[in-house]
């Protein structure tokens, strides 16, 4: 039997309602199913933001990965001008800075308080100096050590130093959190799964008559799971809203005390929020969730329920 | 438009409810199944409307043999039907009229001929009136009769009854079957099970006799 597209659709309307009525019907059991995928949601939810800040806050120490490189006395100042052009153009290095040696002196006066100590010199015993930037987000500790090696091989360079390390480690262990983020992220999809599925097993078996009396007058499965695949759709929707709420209620609560730490700091930090995008990706995942772990239990379980 | 060639049916465990059955109901015949409880008359509607499926044997429905309706054709299958059982099989949480509409919704009509064709079905069984009530607020010969309204509305080609009359008391019994005979006058074909001889025997249609999962009572009910 062929449907019209209107009547299909607005089949669709009626049934997309007439669930959400169902789950209004029994409020206390609903919203504990919500609640449930709510916090299953929330935590991957939380993680990425926590791990969105670090990273932030890891951004704020990129000068701290700077390579100084300290050529010999006597390189001329376009040598230096070539030498470090010829380092910017290269793929593992973000940004190059020259220093010339008259700059480093007034740098040095100016900050070091002992200005009066140079006054004696007759010529200035600064080099000029080559700032490297190398591109950390996309290195390895091995390859920044590389890049290290290769700096230091041109013959006009006399001392390369670099503090690296720590940095390094530091993204390193953004790495295995971002890991473990995203495992925690797929083992509690997949709770919200079987959160959902068995709900909908629940509700499927308790309208096991209604649905035996529905195949004895012909309606398909897939009449059948229609409504069922509305309510997953449903609990996913509402569990991602419980989970917005629970991370904004969250956001509020940390931002005085960090704001204020960071004030302590000198630091401009602000807690990153959720923002539209995570927002929608929430709640697409927790719609889609609802609707595939319903599918999953509907097509197995209504296809069981025959009528003796 | 209803053939059994040699049908048997036994249920896992041993229990033989047909036993090499040979029947024929013509287009538009109406016919009643009689015998005592485990005589086969369900078993052999149940084979009608594929909720089981033969043993050994065939089963002709509207000329489909039924041995090759695939699962996923039985819901098409059963909407050439209409069925009526004894416990009605109404849904209680829903109106008389949302009960009655179920196989057109599932058909896909739309709403403007759904509404029209549910009438039409309530009139015929006198429940115009009580279209808004719930199936539990009616009495028992009403509901039977809104299990009525719901297996015609969709105008089948075949009407079978499992003992819609097994919980009336005889003066609504023969208000039913009244029902099923003016639905045969106008062309379809009816079977239904029932054990009330003295009120079919009444009507002056084919009786067909069941025992042991055979026919039974060479006089009457031969198979034709």
């Amino acid at each position: 039997m062929s449907i019209s597209p209107r009547v299909w659709a607005s089949r669709h309307a009626q049934t997309l309602v007439g669930s959400l009525g169902r789950l209004y019907q029994q409020p206390f059991s609903t919203f504990m199913t919500i609640a449930v995928i709510g916090i299953a949601l929330a935590m991957p939810a939380g993680l990425h933001l926590f791990v969105v800040n670090g990273t932030n806050l890891g951004g704020r120490w990129d000068s701290a990965v700077d390579i100084a490189v300290y050529l010999k006395s006597g390189t001329s100042l376009t040598d230096t001008e070539t030498l470090a052009g010829t380092w910017r153009e290269r793929d593992d290095v973000d940004d190059v800075e020259v220093i010339t040696a008259d700059q480093a002196l007034r740098d040095f006066k100016a900050g070091s308080g002992f200005a009066d100590a140079f006054e004696g010199l007759s010529a200035n015993p600064l080099p000029n100096t080559i700032v490297v930037r190398p591109a950390v987000d996309r290195l390895s500790a091995d390859q920044v050590a590389q890049l290290e090696r290769a700096l230091a091989a041109a013959p006009q360079v006399e001392l390369v130093q670099a503090d690296t390390q720590w940095v390094q480690r530091f993204f390193a262990i953004v790495e295995i959190v971002e890991r473990l983020v995203t495992l925690a992220t797929l083992a509690l999809g997949l709770a919200v799964l079987v959160i959902i599925g068995n709900t909908i097993r629940l509700d499927i078996y308790s309208r096991r008559e209604e649905i035996e009396i529905a195949k004895l007058i012909g309606a398909t499965d897939a009449f059948i799971r229609r409504p069922f695949l509305y309510s997953g759709a449903w609990y996913g929707l509402g569990g991602a809203l419980i989970a917005l709420l629970m991370i904004s209620a969250l956001l509020v609560l940390v931002q005085g005390p960090v704001t204020r730490l960071a004030g302590l700091y000198g630091s401009s930090f602000e807690v990153a929020g959720l923002g539209a995008g995570i927002a929608l990706t929430m709640l697409l995942a927790g719609g889609g969730l609802g609707w595939l772990g319903s599918w999953i239990a509907a097509a197995r379980h209504i296809r069981r329920l025959e009528p003796s | 438009m209803i053939i059994f060639e040699n049908v048997a049916k036994r249920y896992p465990g041993g229990q033989e409810a047909l036993a090499g059955m040979n029947l024929r109901v013509e287009k538009g015949e109406m016919v009643f199944l009689t015998g005592h409880s485990g005589a086969g008359k369900s078993t052999l509607l149940k084979l009608i409307a594929l909720i089981e499926r033969p043993t050994r044997g065939q089963v002709f429905v509207n000329r489909q043999n039924t041995n090759g309706v695939s699962r996923g054709r039985i819901p098409g299958f059963r909407r050439q039907l209409g069925m009526v059982f004894q416990d009605h099989k109404l849904l209680s949480d829903r109106t008389v009229f949302d009960n009655v509409s179920l196989p057109l919704i599932i058909d896909g009509l739309g709403r403007k001929e759904v509404g029209r064709k549910v009438r039409a079905a309530l009139d015929q069984v006198g429940l115009l009136s009580k279209e808004k009530k719930m199936p539990l607020a009616l009495s028992s010969g009403e509901q039977q009769r809104v299990g009525i309204a719901r297996a015609v509305v969709s105008k089948p080609v075949v009407l079978i009854a499992d003992e819609p009359t097994g919980n009336l008391d005889p003066e609504l019994s023969s208000e039913i079957m009244n029902l099923f005979m003016r639905f045969n006058e106008v062309g379809v074909t009816v079977v239904v099970a029932s054990h009330d001889l003295s009120l079919i025997g009444t009507l002056g249609k084919r009786i067909i006799k069941l025992a042991a999962g055979r026919i039974d009572d060479a006089g009457n009910g031969v198979a034709r």
